[in-house]
């Protein structure tokens, strides 16, 4: 599962992606989520505010409960601000 | 059409392309978005438009079609810059030609409005204190809240 951090969010990981293989219990988002913040403190302080956070899976915009498959590829990013 | 691109854009060549001697097209609408220099009190030197290579494609592509289903129109046009811009450049364009003008100008409205809050770009301002990345405003949910039904 490939994993990719944009704007604010690539600066607190230090860095722009990496791949990770969560346990077969990591069914959906928030369990990715949960598993990626029990790694290290740099994790959970990132995500520590879940309402500044959006997620797409497969370059799709996705909720928490959308479930996740190995060989996915999903995007952390903050609210976009183009245009 | 959508194009991501680093370079800038000449909107009279854009838009002479976008028209290419169609005489079905009435009018056409263009909404171009530049690079202020203040910001929230600040005065900005430049900013960095950073992006998700392949959903930006996905994301403005749907936009567009989603535009051109809901109004008659003989073309659009979206090009969205990324990387390093100073004030005064040019950051976005949205087109659309249309045998009448009230489709030209709801249909350039709704896809500005929805690329703000659809497509994954992020500004990065350079002030004086360093780079702040530009927060999401609710006045822009608001704008595209309008269009849904």
């Amino acid at each position: 599962m490939k994993l990719l951090y944009f704007a604010w969010i690539r600066v607190k990981m230090g860095t722009s992606n990496e791949s990770v293989d969560p346990p077969s219990t990591v069914e959906n988002v928030q369990n990715l989520i949960d598993w990626i913040v029990r790694r290290n403190s740099v994790s959970s302080e990132t995500f520590s505010d879940l309402t500044t956070i959006r997620v797409a899976v497969n370059q799709e915009y996705v909720g928490l409960d959308h479930p996740i498959k190995p060989g996915d590829e999903v995007a952390f990013f903050p609210p976009v601000t183009g245009g | 059409m959508i194009r991501v691109q680093l370079e800038d854009f000449d909107l009279g060549l854009e838009l002479s392309k976008l028209s290419n001697g169609n005489h079905q097209i009435g009018g056409m609408v263009s909404f171009v978005g530049l690079v202020r220099d203040m910001a929230a009190g600040d005065s900005i030197s430049a900013m960095t438009l950073e992006h998700y290579p392949g959903m930006t494609e996905k994301q403005l592509t749907e936009i567009d079609q989603t535009a051109n289903e809901r109004w008659e129109l003989n073309a659009s046009l979206i090009i969205h810059r990324y990387g390093r811009l100073e004030p005064g450049d040019n950051i976005v364009l949205v087109a659309c030609a249309s045998p009448h003008r009230e489709s030209a100008f709801d249909a350039c409205h709704f896809l500005i409005d929805w690329l703000k809050t659809k497509a994954p770009f992020w500004k990065l301002e350079e002030t004086r204190d360093g780079g702040h990345w530009v927060e999401a405003q609710t006045k822009d949910d608001v704008a595209m809240a309008r269009w849904m039904k």
